[in-house]
């Protein structure tokens, strides 16, 4: 826990918002969704980012969601759908010069969690990225700490270790050219590849 | 994932690239304010027929890209001599000149030549140099370029570095189809050769200090590796290829240890010394925050490296045998300072630093901690000190390329290096050993 304290503290440094009882709720908002996101389609609001394009380079993720559904009842269907929803969705976005997992990404990144805990063979590679501004070596560093914080969220919801291989390309491999804010905020980023 | 990824090495010093047209083409933006007036006359050819190569247009090309010297344009000579003897300093005189410069090219036997050439001062008449440089075939260009350092010497007192060569990064392509090489190139950007290629990112080029090999970063197994690699033979060595992050290698002064970059498991980045020779690693900070990108003093008895501790990023020095002393924080002004790189004398340090929301160059006297920003770009980056010391190449955009370019240590004198591709991460290689 002090690990992660620590991280969120830096994650939080440039903002003004008071750390502690951020970290808290944090914590105990993403230990909830884990065991209530079954539940959901009400667990989370609506994501404030349009939808980012899934990873070209990347297959489906395997799930077995499927198979263990009962087929054709509703609730189960809006749920599984829900899930199969957010599954789809492998791109994490973060704020500039900052490693934490937006809320609106939670209950996505809930939800790998979910499939991964359920899949300890299943493995993920965590590729953290920055935008192009400052130097690129201390980018890479930016980019592990955005794999990192996905990884310990993913852990944290009962991920095993061994299933996670993070990796930090920096700004190395940018997923939008350009310089301008919109850019950029596409290229800070952690992209989840299934499959190692 | 089974997609292979192949990394297609060519031993650089062997391989040109086709055509072998420079990639690089060097526009000054911005030049001293009273440059020196020079003439470089053609230099005379002892044979019949076009001589193999022309040195003065070089030479004049050299001394007019430091921004300190405007070359009279041929156009407007009236004699061309090519001995002191010859030369009506009178006439020179009249076309304000300072200072004329006159030479041959002579053939010798099986493909050597030897460039003679003279250095007068027009104002008093005086022969400031007469000097000599070997050549064959293959290394007219580069003895041309020396016969540009010894000038350069003896006019400006600082030693000449437009016989040394730089690498840089390119890359092309879009971003699911992107080619990133390794690129080593004269001064001036000519006689491009492909070091390394790979599709995955190569980084941080980083010259030994005898100037033989580079040590880079490359994902080829998509993770990040460190590899060293002989320039002349193309004999590559895995050096670090730990769990995490592999990066920012930095050569010892001395050649025997290379400064790294590690995350080991937790992907917490620190600084590590490792001995090339007996592999033996040490550690030189320990802290939550990212430390990286280290820089070794001139005399190798520290290091400078960039942490984010004190909540944003900062340069630091550390002793480089660390018994577990606090480093000490080097930079205060600002919330953005880092990538340090010092000046082959010691005494500057030069750094990306972000100045009213762009990221400049900026420079910082280590004796007095008295600091200057350099360049007026949005996106400046890896600055890399000429190993004369008295300019800096880094890298700029230019119309949403990366580009090249270089300054004066006192920010008077600017070039851009234009490019056809995307280029970025250039290093200065060191003078080569005398």
């Amino acid at each position: 826990m002090t690990v992660l304290q620590s991280m969120w503290y830096k994650a939080n440094r440039f903002t003004d918002v008071p750390n502690w009882s951020v970290d808290m709720r944090n914590v105990l908002l993403i230990t909830l969704l884990s065991f209530t996101f079954a539940l959901a389609g009400c667990g989370g609001k609506d994501a404030v980012q349009e939808t980012p394009p899934a990873a070209e380079t990347t297959e489906p993720p395997p799930s077995d969601l499927e198979s263990s559904q009962v087929p054709s009842t509703t609730p189960g269907d809006a749920a599984a759908a829900e899930m199969q929803r957010r599954l789809a969705q492998r791109i994490i976005y973060f704020d500039f010069d900052n490693a934490e997992v937006r809320p609106e990404f939670r209950d996505i990144v809930a939800a790998h969690a979910a499939n991964l805990a359920r899949s300890p063979n299943m493995k993920v590679r965590l590729e953290g990225h920055a935008d192009e501004r400052g130097s690129r070596e201390y980018n890479i560093g930016l980019g592990e700490r955005r794999s990192q914080s996905v990884r310990r969220a993913l852990m944290l919801q009962g991920v095993g270790d061994g299933q996670i291989v993070t990796v930090s390309y920096g700004e190395e491999r940018p997923a939008q050219s350009g310089s301008d804010e919109a850019a950029w905020a596409k290229n800070r980023r952690v992209e989840l590849v299934y499959g190692n | 994932m089974s997609k292979v990824r192949t990394l297609v090495l060519l031993a650089a010093g062997l391989v040109a690239m086709p055509g072998a047209r420079a990639e690089l083409t060097i526009e000054i933006t911005e030049g001293v304010s009273d440059p020196i007036p020079i003439a470089i006359v053609p230099f005379g050819w002892s044979e019949i027929g076009t001589a193999p190569f022309d040195v003065a247009e070089l030479v004049a090309k050299d001394l007019q890209r430091s921004g300190r010297f405007t070359p009279m344009p041929r156009t407007d000579m009236i004699e061309m001599p090519t001995r002191s003897e010859e030369v009506e300093i009178d006439d020179w005189k009249l076309l304000r000149n300072d200072f004329v410069v006159v030479g041959q090219l002579q053939a010798g036997a099986e493909g050597r030549y030897t460039i003679q050439f003279e250095l007068l001062n027009v104002l008093n008449g005086q022969k400031l140099l007469l000097n000599r440089q070997p050549a064959t075939t293959a290394t007219l260009r580069a003895a041309s370029h020396r016969v540009a350092d010894v000038i350069f010497e003896k006019l400006t007192g600082i030693r000449g570095a437009f016989s040394t060569r730089i690498a840089y990064i390119s890359v092309e392509g879009q971003p699911t189809n992107r080619r990133y090489k390794l690129i080593v190139a004269d001064a001036d950007g000519e006689n491009p050769r492909i070091a390394a290629q790979s599709s995955e990112p190569i980084m941080s080029p980083a010259w030994s200090p005898d100037g033989q090999s580079l040590a880079y970063v490359s994902f080829e197994n998509r993770v990040a590796s460190i590899y060293t690699q002989m320039l002349r033979t193309g004999e590559r060595v895995r050096v670090s290829a730990r769990a995490g992050i592999n990066g920012a290698p930095a050569w010892s002064p001395d050649g025997r240890r290379l400064a790294l970059t590690l995350s080991r498991k937790d992907g917490n980045l620190d600084v590590y010394v490792l001995g090339l020779n007996d592999q033996v690693l040490t550690r030189l900070t320990d802290d939550n925050a990212i430390d990286t990108e280290a820089a070794w003093s001139a005399d190798g008895k520290s290091l400078f490296f960039t942490s984010d501790r004190s909540g944003s990023p900062q340069i630091y020095r550390v002793a480089a045998n660390s018994g577990g002393e606090r480093p000490t924080r080097v930079t205060f002004e600002g919330t953005y300072n880092a990538r340090p790189r010092v000046s082959p004398d010691g005494n500057t340090l030069a750094m990306v630093t972000l100045d009213s929301g762009s990221y400049r160059i900026a420079v910082q006297d280590l004796r007095n901690g008295g600091s200057r920003i350099l360049t007026q770009g949005r996106l400046d980056e890896s600055p890399s000190f000429a190993p004369n010391g008295a300019e800096l190449i880094y890298a700029t955009q230019d119309r949403g390329r990366g580009v090249l370019a270089t300054v004066s240590v006192d920010g008077n004198v600017q070039q851009r290096l234009a490019s056809e591709s995307d280029i970025r991460e250039p290093v200065w290689a060191p003078f080569p050993p005398q």
